[in-house]
């Protein structure tokens, strides 16, 4: 009887008051992480810093190095990984593009590491604010990429992250985009579970034949030729498939063991079953479009949200599914793509994409805002909302990309 | 339905720390009624400067929905309380990010309250404070400003003593006794820090300010441009050149129209044109490029763009040529040598009574000598200070979590 009253009490979480880097170092510590690598820039530099002082606080043993930058940094890791000890870095803006030789080769190695992309945009001008196009620059490689919204989304992610990742069916890196200073240096009040639950739900990592050791005598990545490449692409891709069974399989099991957690693990739909027009985001974003909703929701206006998780792999057929119930659909990205279709963001042409084969297509309309951390204003979204009935009212996409908060 | 918003006004670098452990401490004590909440600092302040006015934000409230309505916004439009930890950022808030200067008490509501931390009278602070349409309390814990760094801690309890102020100025948030019991389960915490929050709780002082009531000055502003105004490829015009001083003999060159600098300054240079031996050393050590050349080969410290280092004394050879002095002294940003030019005896009468201010001169922040923290601490406790010898890092520094 006693024992049980203990373990319950052990099974409790702590509630603390954190921001969403030190919920990430939280997670860190408890995936008991073996490697960590560091160079800082902002506003990645806060989780750095936030695992230093686990380290230094004795709650965390891990190697932490500090790098020359990012190009090693990432590097180390990797190698770090190849030995089997499970690693973690980061980076913000050009610090990861900075490391782009090496974000490149680690899928077709299939080494599973975690990064933290705490979303910053690109120099210049050397501002500090969010923008999406930095984590972006990996999304045709074979990285798995989500992005997150809350100090608690950032470290159940986290652990999720190395569950999916370390998957032996798919082995390939996955990074966690984190919006700059709205989620990275926001203190909000976190459940952190302990150590027992954890170690229920994170096997360790194991990467078996994969390993480099003297026992299991390997060479990777040797040189070779077209008559390899596109097998190695081949594998690489059937790894990316079979991702989405294994994130829908860690979802579950999440619940299972914390009792929290998404039954859809690939978008938050917010008032979206009897929307009019869905509304779609990517991180933080989905406060001001949260708020609004509400506000119209008031005035009988039926709009709903869809924030998007997961990028790589994209949600296609569920995204269909949900957005094709609508009436117009809005896209805001916190990115930009120069040139593209019809000049939209990245997000807003993926989804344009995926909706090509549904049977009902909504019109859609899209939107670039909040570039470099501005704020998506309540009016801003409350304009877009009636931008979208409007297209709604006439069935026809407005082709125009329209850009928010910027000075006309 | 009900939610709560306090910002701290705090100095870059020196007060870092210590807003930090008033907003979670905000937060941490509203949590004790189950309201939920968030704490965090203006993004758009750092990289922080030293001294440079920064901001720190608090929001609380009854559910989780009314706390997304408040936080759905880059940084709070209006805030029910401006804490300010130092009481020369009366004169105005420019932060590094080219926002002009904006007034201390711009975003609080009417009616709402700023709480700050100050051995001046009443008047002399409103002399700073700019007046504002609607009337607001002021409230005052008596103290000097709290400075340390990024690196150290001054454990001289501002931060529970504007807690427990806070519990006396919102109390449907923030009751004495949530306050105390967070205080005393911080990792900084202790009983002679909840005691010193209910004495601030106790000792509080405030005062109606009128509307219209304070500085008439207008601060200085300027407009965004537009997108299609602005210059491709991220190019700006160079700082035009500036003007000849009396036909070549002095220099003073233009400063940058739009970010000015001064309101980074809690101390300034007081100059001694008369003994000054034109070395030169202020001038080319100023960091902030703040001196100008006079015609008669003294120099001049430019008051819009000294940001109040003390360099300047530091390097000066002469014994008391040039000695800071806490802003709060000074109601513009004159030039002095053209006041020494125009009449040097009733210059040396002021410069003098500036200088001599022994409460003025003492030093904000910074040391000029290795040990002199000890010192300071020393005389501190010879004069019947309290010791507080755990309180590095603090008595329950076990419950340390992050």
């Amino acid at each position: 009887m006693a024992v049980e009253t203990k373990a319950a009490q052990a099974a409790e979480d702590k509630e603390l008051l954190i921001s969403g880097s030190e919920a990430v170092a939280e997670a860190l510590t408890l995936a008991d992480i073996d490697v960590v690598t560091a160079y800082p820039i902002r506003p990645y530099d806060t989780v750095m810093q936030a695992i230093a002082k686990k380290i230094s606080g004795g709650q965390l043993q891990a190697e932490y190095i500090v790098a020359e930058g990012e190009h090693s940094q990432f590097e180390i890791v990797k190698h770090a990984s190849m030995v089997n000890a499970r690693v973690f870095c980061g980076s913000s803006g050009v610090g990861w593009a900075y490391a782009m030789e090496c974000l490149v080769v680690t899928p077709s190695l299939r080494v599973p590491m975690v990064a933290l992309v705490g979303n910053r945009a690109l120099d210049d001008p050397g501002a500090f604010g969010v923008e999406h196009n930095d984590a972006l620059f990996v999304r045709d490689l074979g990285w798995m990429l989500c992005w997150i919204d809350t100090s608690q989304e950032a470290l159940d992610t986290t652990l999720i992250a190395y569950r999916v990742a370390e998957d032996r069916r798919v082995f390939l890196p996955l990074a966690i985009s984190a919006d700059g200073a709205f989620l990275t240096h926001s203190q909000a009040i976190t459940m952190v579970p302990p150590k027992e639950k954890v170690d229920r739900f994170l096997p360790r990592y194991d990467r078996g034949d994969l390993q480099l050791h003297p026992d299991n005598p390997i060479t990777v990545a040797p040189q070779v030729n077209e008559d390899w490449v596109i097998e190695i692409r081949r594998q690489t891709n059937e790894a990316m498939k079979r991702a989405t069974t294994v994130i829908e399989e860690a979802y579950t099991d999440f619940r299972r063991v914390f009792g929290r957690g998404p039954e859809n693990p690939w978008f938050e739909e917010y008032m979206t079953e009897d929307a009019d027009v869905i509304l779609i985001g990517m991180g933080t974003i989905s406060l001001p479009l949260k708020v609004a909703i509400r506000e119209m929701r008031a005035k009988g206006k039926k709009v709903g949200l869809v924030r998007l998780r997961w990028f790589r792999p994209f949600p296609t057929d569920r995204l269909v599914a949900a957005l094709s119930k609508a009436h117009a659909i809005g896209v805001i990205d916190r990115d930009y793509s120069f040139g593209s279709p019809f000049g939209s963001g990245v997000v807003a042409n993926e989804v344009r994409a995926a909706m090509y084969n549904a049977a009902t297509r909504p019109p859609l309309v899209s939107f670039t805002g909040g570039l470099g951390g501005r704020e998506v204003t309540l009016e801003d979204v409350h304009k877009v909302t009636e931008m979208c009935f409007a297209a709604a009212a006439s069935g026809k996409s407005d082709v125009q990309t329209h850009w928010l908060g910027v000075r006309e | 339905m009900a939610a709560f918003t306090a910002e701290i006004v705090y100095r870059g670098i020196f007060q870092k720390n210590l807003a930090a452990r008033i907003v979670r401490g905000i937060v941490l004590s509203a949590r004790k009624s189950g309201r939920w909440g968030i704490a965090f600092g203006r993004y758009g302040d750092s990289p922080q400067r030293n001294g440079i006015p920064a901001k720190d934000f608090a929001i609380v409230a009854d559910t989780k929905e009314e706390l997304e309505q408040n936080m759905a916004r880059y940084e709070p439009k209006h805030v029910d309380v401006t804490i300010c930890v130092d009481d020369t950022l009366a004169k105005g808030v420019e932060s590094w990010a080219w926002y002009g200067l904006q007034p201390l008490n711009r975003l609080i509501v009417p009616g709402g309250t700023l709480l700050i931390t100050s051995l001046q009278p009443y008047g002399d602070i409103l002399r700073d404070i700019h007046r504002k349409d609607t009337p607001f309390t002021m409230a005052l814990i008596r103290a000097r400003a709290s400075f340390s760094g990024l690196w150290v801690y001054k454990e001289d309890h501002t931060e529970v003593r504007i807690l427990g102020a806070l519990a006396k100025i919102v109390p449907a948030f923030l009751s004495l006794d949530a306050v105390c019991q967070a205080v005393s389960e911080m990792e900084w915490g202790s009983d002679l820090k909840v005691a010193s929050a209910r004495k601030a709780y106790d000792r509080l002082e405030s005062r109606e300010i009128e509307a219209g009531e304070g500085n008439p000055e207008t601060p200085y502003s300027f407009e965004l441009p537009r997108w299609w105004e602005m210059r491709e490829g991220v190019s700006i015009p160079a700082i035009p050149l500036g003007k000849p001083k009396e036909g070549g003999k002095g220099y003073v060159p233009e400063r940058n129209p739009y970010f000015k600098k001064f309101s980074t300054r809690t101390m300034r240079p007081v100059i001694d044109f008369d003994t000054c031996v034109k070395c030169n050393l202020c001038w080319i050590s100023c960091p902030d490029s703040c001196f100008d050349v006079m015609p008669d080969g003294t120099f001049d410290a430019n008051m819009e763009s000294c940001c109040g280092c003390g360099v300047c004394e530091a390097v000066c050879p002469v014994e008391k040529c040039i000695t800071m002095v806490n802003e709060s002294v000074f109601d513009d940003n004159a030039s002095q040598w053209d006041a020494w030019r125009q009449d040097k005896d009733a210059y040396r009468t002021w410069m003098i009574d500036k200088i001599s201010n022994t409460q003025a001169t003492v030093r904000s922040h910074g040391f000029r000598f290795r040990g002199q923290y000890e010192e300071e601490l020393k005389s501190e406790l010879d004069a019947g200070g309290q010791a507080i010898t755990a309180g590095i890092p603090g008595e329950n520094a076990q419950h340390k979590t992050v």
